[in-house]
């Protein structure tokens, strides 16, 4: 079931300034107002734990898919799941959807880590409507993955279809591909602005509207793209004395909001690998023929690189090194998010090899829930006037 | 007596020596600078891997072995100022400083790597080979084996979607062969393989029969401390004729003691199962906490997932190898993960099978798959069945993060609230 009117439509008509304001604040509260909406109209809702997923297959069953990745709250009802020595991203994700903040009528997680691949059964066990996991090939470079995801897609659509109680025409599927296919393009756009021109748009507005993306109907979101990335390409603010860094260690778990903020005032974040699994596809993907052999195509051989996949092909420091070229940047900012083993474990690779590079590089941890940057921001500060007025 | 003596003990006595002569072979394969192949105990291939001849070395048994002997805080400590951080798998940790040592290890030298072959079944497997990767440059391959897709629900043998991820485990498989074929330089044989599968087969099915006499009362072996003892030998030497007739003198020494009633050491008063890993750092100790009160591990959920899920006996069909291999490295890995993320409704079942008292759950800091579901499971549970259960936290590598006196505090209060239950059941005249 679809809706016919719009759930986010507050910043139609606004200056450049308001609507990346209106962006801001709506992924701040995190309140998910715009999902309500889509329910209250009767629609259906599927979400989808980091990092990625075929957003297409949910579209194209008239569903919205929705991003899970957690949120800065208490977890006052998730605590009694879960042990210690966790990071925050599962237990604040729970805690929305126990605290009612997000009502969802299919949940869908990817085994990416240890401490994820058992959301699933955790979520099972307390909610009533299906939970899945939607196994992506761990191993990327069999002659049998392409096969066994699009097998593996096409498990998934028929559960959707169950739930959206209709059946998904290949018309469908080809349609949400191509919505999807413009939307990232755009998005990639804004990544191009960052890394050639930065300041005309900071990272914390560029965030904004990737994370928005996550949880509105693609058509909305390409409505807001589509006119705000000519606004950004125009804007005329005048670049500042400022070091370029890629932000690193956030392909899962996201860093609050203020941090990116704090980050920006203090340089200028290039490139990074927020919400990496929204723009996971670097290329447009196929639209003729088998769709669901597309986008698994797309999964393996068009796609980005994060700490949780293995593939032979894309060594994660040299993938690094790669993105740190690109966007010409003097630094990186080297991030885990607390409790994040795969994160954590990938630091020393990198370390390694931007030691290697001699590319100086600014290590720290993060935690979603965290509030206070002071000590982070003088630290930061520090590195940044050192490699300044090196 | 006589008939006793030679029985009663021997599967502790020649599993140890079994262990130290795996430890010798890896010290003088290593000495001769021959290469072992690193694998882990939740999908060893070792059926593949042992029909090739390879040296195998369990990264996961070598770190525990550290913590046993009191020394794992060297190595953490050497791995941490190496750069790994505090909050990362102890396991992972532990091996990189034998790494960064050339293989020094007190139960004799490990051989470098020259394939590393790891399974989806922890993801930190994958991070683990991608560090030998690094320090090694070898060729690492992952089998990617896809679980369950929702809790509950499980796929068989016939199932379309079964057959979908058979198949694809199949190609793996066969792609595993040509990298061992390439760094062997053998050509693969196919009777060798049936060979290994054969007593691999055997291993299995004394595995199921081992775990299943401990129904009996007195309950024949600790599920935490011979459990883990039997283990080693499990995963050390699956494939092999020693492994294979090790594990059928067990099951005739464990029937033996069920025929003439003869239980562990411990004045079994309390049966419990235990849900998680051991706590390697104090791993005597932490047993005696419970065997202080007349408490016995009667099973644990440890000698399903770290037998790579080999607990329900699955014999491979000799006759189509590699098909009937894949289909029992799938059924065998799910099983594995399946313990880790949904043993309840198996525990269940155990209450009345097992006569359980009680559910000890004792996550780890060093690994996620294991513990992060481990309080909702409990509470699910407890509200299925009432038993009585314990949830204590601590480390299987790090003594930083292992409290005997906050253990037995919470053991203690666990024995007092479970004794006073039975008492309360007894007056009642509840059973």
């Amino acid at each position: 079931m679809t809706r016919s009117s719009g759930v986010f439509e507050e910043w139609q008509g606004c200056s450049l300034e308001d609507i990346l304001g209106i962006c801001r604040d709506t992924v701040e509260e995190g309140d998910y107002s715009a999902v309500q909406r889509w329910r209250e109209g009767g629609g259906r809702v599927v979400g989808h734990f980091q990092v990625y997923f075929p957003s297409e297959l949910v579209h194209a069953a008239g569903m919205l898919p929705v991003k899970v990745c957690g949120a800065p709250v208490e977890t006052r009802h998730a605590d009694s799941r879960f042990g210690s020595y966790l990071c925050s991203i599962l237990g604040t994700s729970l805690e929305l959807a126990l605290n009612g903040t997000l009502e969802l009528d299919m949940f869908v997680s990817h085994p990416i880590c240890d401490a994820a691949r058992n959301l699933a059964a955790i979520w099972s066990r307390n909610f009533d409507y299906p939970c899945q996991i939607l196994y992506l090939p761990q191993n990327a470079n069999s002659k049998g993955s392409a096969d066994y995801l699009r097998g593996e897609y096409a498990r998934l659509l028929a559960e959707l279809e169950e739930i959206a109680g209709r059946r998904v025409e290949t018309a469908d599927l080809a349609r949400s591909i191509d919505l999807f296919n413009e939307s990232r393009a755009l998005v990639r756009r804004i990544y191009e602005v960052r890394r050639e021109t930065p300041w005309k748009i900071n990272a914390e507005d560029s965030y904004s509207l990737v994370a928005i993306g996550g949880f509105l109907p693609v058509e909305e979101h390409l409505d807001l793209l589509r006119t705000v990335v000519p606004m950004i390409e125009q804007n005329e603010r005048k670049p500042e004395d400022r070091i370029r860094v890629v932000f690193e260690g956030a392909f899962c778990e996201q860093p609050p909001l203020d941090l990116i903020r704090m980050l920006g005032r203090t340089c200028y974040v290039v490139d990074d690998d927020f919400l990496i699994g929204l723009r996971w596809i670097t290329e447009d993907v196929e639209t003729e023929g088998d769709a669901l052999g597309n986008l698994a195509r797309a999964y393996l051989e068009q796609s980005s690189y994060s700490p949780v996949q293995h593939d032979n092909r894309k060594p994660k420091e040299k993938m690094l090194l790669d993105r740190v070229r690109r966007s010409k940047a003097d630094a990186v900012i080297l991030t885990a998010a607390k409790m994040c083993e795969p994160g954590l474990e990938e630091q020393v690779a990198y370390v390694s090899a931007l030691d290697d590079e001699m590319i100086p590089y600014f290590i720290s941890e993060f935690e979603q829930n965290m509030s206070s940057f002071g000590g982070l921001e003088l630290q930061l500060e520090t590195f940044s006037e050192n490699l300044l007025f090196d | 007596m006589e008939e006793q003596e030679t029985i009663v003990g021997r599967g502790s006595r020649d599993g140890a020596a079994l262990f130290r002569q795996w430890f010798e072979s890896l010290d003088e394969a290593a000495r001769r600078d021959e290469r072992a192949a690193y694998v882990f105990v939740m999908g060893s291939m070792n059926e593949i891997l042992k029909a090739f001849d390879m040296h195998i070395t369990l990264p996961e048994i070598n770190s525990l072995q550290l913590a046993v002997r009191h020394v794992a805080h060297e190595y953490l400590q050497e791995a941490e100022d190496y750069g790994y951080s505090p909050d990362i798998c102890g396991y992972v940790k532990a091996d990189v400083a034998v790494q960064l040592r050339g293989g020094v290890h007190p139960m004799g030298q490990i051989p470098k790597p020259c394939l590393a072959v790891y399974t989806n079944a922890c993801n930190t497997y994958i991070k683990w080979a991608e560090i030998w990767e690094r320090i090694h440059h070898i060729p690492i391959f992952t089998l990617d084996v896809p679980g369950h897709r929702q809790l509950g629900v499980h796929t068989v043998p016939g199932d379309q979607s079964f057959e979908a991820d058979r198949a694809y485990v199949e190609v793996q498989i066969r792609e595993l062969i040509s990298v061992c074929e390439e760094i062997t330089g053998r050509a693969f044989d196919i009777d060798r393989l049936r060979e290994t599968m054969h007593y691999a087969n055997q291993m299995s099915a004394s595995w199921a029969r081992l775990l299943e006499l401990n129904r009996s009362t007195p309950s024949v072996f600790n599920a935490l401390t011979d459990g883990t003892v039997y283990l080693g030998v499990a995963n050390g030497f699956r494939g092999t004729a020693e492994g294979a007739k090790y594990f059928q003198d067990l099951v005739e020494e464990m029937e033996y003691k069920v025929a003439n009633g003869i239980g562990t050491i411990t004045n079994e008063q309390h049966r419990l199962a235990f849900v998680g890993v051991p706590c390697y750092p104090i791993f005597r100790r932490f047993n005696e906490l419970f065997a202080e009160w007349g408490g016995t591990f009667v099973s644990s959920t440890y000698l399903w997932f770290a037998s790579g899920g080999t607990q329900k006996g699955y014999q491979y069909d000799l006759t189509d190898p590699i098909q009937s291999l894949s289909e029992g490295v799938l059924l065998n890995v799910r099983d594995a993960m399946n313990s880790m993320f949904d043993q309840t409704t198996v525990i269940e079942g155990f209450i009345n099978e097992f006569g359980l008292d009680g559910v000890i759950y004792h996550p780890i800091k060093s690994c996620r798959t294991v513990s992060t579901g481990l309080a909702d499971s409990r509470r699910q549970l407890m509200e299925n069945t009432g038993i009585s259960s314990l949830f204590i936290e601590s480390d299987m590598m790090d003594r930083r993060v292992v409290s005997e006196a906050q253990l037995k505090n919470r053991i203690d209060a666990f024995f007092e609230g479970l004794i006073s239950r039975k008492q309360q059941l007894t007056a009642t005249g509840g059973t």
